[in-house]
């Protein structure tokens, strides 16, 4: 141990030590789960480091860390970019909660921004998008589409966010044929192309013919595009993947959220909260219709515009959950916080969710 | 050309010392070569990634942190590689020793003494050790092959801890997020100093000094070595393999289970799907790094951490990919084997001209 | 029901080719005394290999063989650790899968979010439209047909030949095989070097057929399944296809099971029902536990079991002067 000291002194003798200049106001930084390579959630979030780096130029330095797990690892992480000068980091895992709050309480002078959670502090603002609204289109596309009546769901993990991605696929599609099926499959996996595959074969071979998936890789897509079902996008637009199958994509678009919050600290406006945006705001957006008869895409179009300006929110009652209690009344809509936190599936699932 | 190896006769001395100094210093040209050819200043590259950890008492202690798994788990894999047990499922071991461990809290929420945290301890060690002993028992009484079950039991621990949390322990508070109550504070790790540093490295450092001492001066010890270098000599001596095959199952899972809850209860707090980012499998190469020795070990889990932190800083600092550093961990491991080569063997290189010569 | 089971064998075939292609590999190596465990670092070079040639020229074929190239050189950088420098077959295996991961991910950077080629099903004429087999067994891509060819060959080669007798006799006995003359470390370099030219094969597959794209880690920890396929198959080739095929079958059931949910056939017994409602964690344990308990059911049986393994496996070799 003294040798390394020794060493490390004889390096700082050495006048090593600050790298980059420091013409920058801002740094900014980011904590990813996965690589940048993943062209899925981990891709998104680095388009939108990008989109900083192209709005704000010289002004603001970025800097991330790639492929930090969950886990021991994830506060050391955060904790070296607050201590390498970075003024906001966003932690875009659902599992950095944690290590966000504690290394935010040893830096007050730094702001953080955790994605997906749901405990905040004075310096740390929690932020996620309303992909549910996104959902509730593609489902009541899916049963319009649909020539067989069911749908596969490739599913991740069963964590609120999913689980009201469900639901919410289901209503929409319920909204068009009250009998629609969906027929839930668990990978246990955000990312295992040829799981993700598997399943989808799976699902198709059963009698569904159209699929959507809450994972990340565009292998359920390049299954249907390969037997001729119809499909939709995660993530980012797969339309490249599949040319003739991809119907549209629920796109994650966290530039404009990442411009307005390192601009609010340049301006010195930057406060803690927590931000919950769909479609209204561009964090959710929708992939062109395409591969679509004219009018199941018009009806889209014009549900996007209704959900976006208020006008229609995709939970709104009635809702009966599995053993048909009712959970939402007609005519009112069920709360962000119980959205946030869902973790019971509306009538005509035939999954079970672990208690 | 031919490269023609020449047993030598006994072990070097110089070379043993000097071959893992070797190893470090072609890792450090090849670095420099890397970050050359991607466009990196080699100096800058190197810096961030060798000596900038070593810099200031955070990272230091990180490193600490970061390493004290590594150690624990690679000397209890060291009594199964020298015993010729090749136990490659410590992440499993691990990932059940968190779990028997972190029973205490979670079950018995009201049970906040001072025996709390040892009795966790205790608890991750037999969880380790009983799913170690799994693989081991399968060997012993089927002659089922080790790596393979041991192996195939860290995807069932992994996804058993996954089910658990999501499941029946997940904490009601949570908004169905899987994660469990965070631990009481009678049963977190005591920390040392304000960092993330707690007593698991002093229980890392004893634990070193007492395998050192089993198998350099011990009966144990040396039954070990020779069952692992000659089964056949072990049982003429009477030493029973079977034995210490469970045996060295035992330990090595018992290892892995207390690094498991020993995390788990100090740097994390709390039972996720995540806890391990690959310690079980890190540990088999800070193993072989460490030469299957214990001080050796401790030595390489240091190494083998400032890696992973200096793999940060390279990427936070200069913008190169972290892969870089799972590269370079490859290529270390690659050179310190082909360096070890030089102890038991003097290296001739022989052209094949003369070769054809001596032919004709 | 005939439909839905021809649908499912479909699917297995896709799931236990790539396991196929690299556990044949590695069952070569293995009799020729030699434990190489970096099949997943070369698999994974093989994916990325074999996608990046296959998307640069748009041919399928230079893929393969770009992929075969990527696994023969990090097994002949295995092969040199290993047999000329006697480094530990165990330690060496696992530095290749970290090199093998990371290298990779490196190279594969630019290939991210490229749609793949995918390589062509070819039917064969006349035997494809027979019923049931001819979908199955008839019209599928070539490293299907690739598979099935080298576990036969593999099997003739190793039990028929005079080079497999040689091969053996090297894995089960160094020191008279090289007392007998033969090349003991030029045998396993070239079987190390064709275990790593099947783990690019599977790599191939996994990125031009099974899901035509790159992403990093896509081999998923398949080469280890190959690894345990191997023993599994106490190191016999047809054991090794029917090991492939029921892990892979067992996986593609398991999504089924959770498909079924519901909606359950009435010609399927009503325990599945109960089946269909486990926790997914459990159903994707199954693999893992069933590779487990045909392992131990296997090994139980021991006559076969040694006489079938390599007896100098893992062990170094050097010759005395």
């Amino acid at each position: 141990m003294r040798k390394m000291l020794l060493l490390a002194t004889t390096a700082l003798a050495f006048g090593f030590g600050t790298t980059a200049g420091q013409a920058a106001d801002l740094k900014a930084c980011w904590v990813y789960i996965g690589p940048v390579g993943d062209f899925g959630w981990t891709y998104q979030h680095d388009q939108g480091r990008l989109d900083v780096v192209e709005h704000f130029g010289d002004k603001v330095e970025t800097a991330f860390v790639e492929n930090v797990p969950e886990g021991p690892d994830a506060e050391r992480a955060i904790e070296r970019l607050a201590r390498d000068g970075c003024g906001i980091i966003f932690t875009t895992s659902f599992g950095y909660m944690d290590p966000t709050l504690t290394v935010a309480e040893k830096y007050p002078d730094v702001k953080f921004e955790h994605a997906t959670g749901y405990k905040t502090a004075a310096n740390v603002a929690t932020y996620n998008s309303k992909f549910h609204e996104g959902r509730y289109i593609i489902g009541q596309i899916a049963a319009k589409v649909s020539q067989t009546g069911s749908a596969g769901y490739i599913a991740s993990f069963p964590i609120p966010e999913v689980v009201s991605g469900i639901n919410a696929f289901l209503l929409g599609a319920q909204s068009v044929n009250p009998d629609f099926k969906v027929k839930v499959v668990w990978v246990s996996s955000w990312f295992d192309p040829g799981k993700e595959a598997d399943a989808a074969k799976a699902i198709f071979d059963q009698g569904a013919d159209i699929i959507t998936q809450h994972t990340d890789s565009t292998a359920p897509l390049q299954v249907a595009q390969e037997r001729g079902f119809k499909g939709f996008g995660q993530a980012s637009d797969m339309i490249a993947f599949a040319p003739t199958s991809q119907l549209t994509s629920i796109i994650d678009d966290w530039g404009p959220y990442y411009i307005h919050r390192v601009q609010a600290v340049l301006d010195g406006t930057w406060t803690s909260g927590q931000t919950w945006d769909g479609l209204k705001e561009g964090h959710v957006v929708m992939a062109p219709y395409t591969n679509l008869p004219e009018d199941v895409a018009a009806a889209a179009k014009e549900l996007e515009g209704k959900i976006a300006s208020g006008e229609f929110h995709p939970f709104t009652g009635p809702i009966l959950d599995q053993a048909g209690v009712e959970k939402v009344a007609a005519g009112a809509v069920l709360a962000d916080g119980d959205i946030l936190g869902m973790n019971w599936y509306v009538k005509g699932i035939d999954d079970q969710l672990p208690q | 050309m031919r490269i023609e190896l020449i047993r030598r006769a006994e072990q070097s001395r110089r070379m043993a010392l000097l071959s893992p100094v070797i190893a470090v210093g072609l890792t450090v040209v090849f670095s420099a070569a890397v970050f050359l050819i991607s466009g990196v200043d080699p100096l800058a590259g190197l810096y961030q990634l060798f000596i900038a950890p070593l810099t200031d008492a955070w990272s230091l202690s990180e490193l600490v942190v970061k390493a004290v798994p590594l150690v624990l788990i690679g000397v209890g894999l060291a009594v199964c590689y020298l015993s010729n047990n090749w136990n490659i499922g410590a992440e499993g071991q691990f990932t059940i020793g968190a779990i028997t461990g972190s029973m205490i809290p979670l079950l018995l929420p009201d049970f906040q003494t001072p025996f709390t945290l040892p009795l966790m301890l205790v608890a991750g060690i037999l969880g380790g050790a009983a799913y170690g002993l799994i693989p081991g028992l399968l060997k012993t009484r089927f002659g089922a092959n080790e790596i393979l079950t041991s192996l195939m039991l860290v995807y069932v621990a992994t996804l058993f801890l996954d089910w658990l949390v999501r499941g029946p322990w997940r904490d009601p508070m949570g908004y169905g997020f899987p994660q469990t109550e965070r631990f009481n504070s009678a049963a977190r790790m005591i920390m040392l100093g304000d960092g993330r540093m707690s007593v698991s490295a002093l229980v890392t450092l004893v634990v070193v000094a007492l395998m050192a001492v089993m198998l350099a001066k011990t009966l144990k010890g040396f039954e070990i070595k020779v069952l692992g270098a000659s089964p056949r000599a072990g049982a003429f001596a009477g030493f029973s393999a079977k034995k210490m095959t469970l045996f060295a199952f035992a330990i090595s899972g018992g290892l892995a289970g207390l690094a498991g809850i020993m995390e788990v209860s100090g740097v994390i707090g709390k039972l996720q799907p995540s806890i391990s980012p690959g310690y079980g499998f890190a540990a088999i190469i800070v193993a072989f790094l460490g030469r299957l020795n214990p001080v050796g070990i401790l030595i390489a889990g240091l190494v083998l951490a400032l890696t992973y932190l200096g793999g940060e800083g390279i990427q936070v600092a200069l913008g190169v990919s972290k892969r870089m550093s799972t590269v370079l961990q490859g290529v270390l491991l690659f050179f310190v084997l082909a360096c070890d080569t030089l102890i038991l063997y003097r290296v001739r290189f022989i052209s094949s001209s003369r070769k054809a010569g001596a032919h004709a | 029901m005939l439909e839905i089971t021809v649908a499912i064998l479909l699917t297995v075939i896709t799931a236990a080719t790539p396991l196929l292609l690299a556990a044949i590999g590695e069952l070569v190596v293995e009799r020729s005394g030699v434990l190489n465990l970096g099949v997943e670092g070369m698999m994974v070079m093989g994916a990325v290999a074999g996608f990046g040639a296959a998307n640069l020229t748009g041919s399928g074929t230079l893929g393969i063989l770009c992929a075969m190239l990527a696994g023969v050189v990090m097994a002949l950088l295995f092969g040199f650790l290993v047999l000329t420098l006697v480094a530990n077959q165990v330690a060496t295996g696992l530095a290749l899968t970290l090199l093998g991961l990371g290298l990779s991910g490196l190279l594969g950077e630019s290939f991210v979010g490229q749609p793949g080629v995918r390589l062509p099903k070819l039917e064969i004429p006349g035997l494809s439209d027979l019923p049931v087999v001819g979908q199955l067994l008839f019209a599928q891509d070539i490293l299907v047909y690739i598979s099935f060819a080298l576990t036969a060959a593999v099997a003739w080669f190793l039990f028929k030949s005079r080079a497999g007798l040689v091969l053996r006799a090297v894995g089960d006995n160094h020191g008279s095989a090289h007392a007998l003359g033969y090349p003991v470390i030029a045998v396993r370099y070239a079987a190390v070097a064709f275990g790593g030219a099947c783990a690019g094969l599977a790599g191939a597959y996994l990125s031009l057929a099974y899901t035509p794209q790159w992403v990093e880690n896509m081999t998923a920890g398949r080469g280890w399944i190959a690894l345990a396929l191997v023993v599994f198959a106490s190191w016999l080739p047809f054991r090794v296809m029917i090991g492939a095929y029921l892990f892979g079958a067992v996986t593609v059931l398991t999504f089924h099971v959770q498909a079924l949910r519901g909606n359950l056939p009435p010609w399927l017994p009503e325990w599945v029902g109960g089946l269909t409602q486990t926790p997914s964690q459990f159903l994707s344990m199954l693999p893992y536990i069933a590779t487990i308990v045909v392992l131990v059911l296997i090994s139980m049986n021991r006559r076969t079991t040694l006489l079938n393994t390599p007896a100098c496996l893992g062990r170094p070799f050097v010759p005395d002067r």
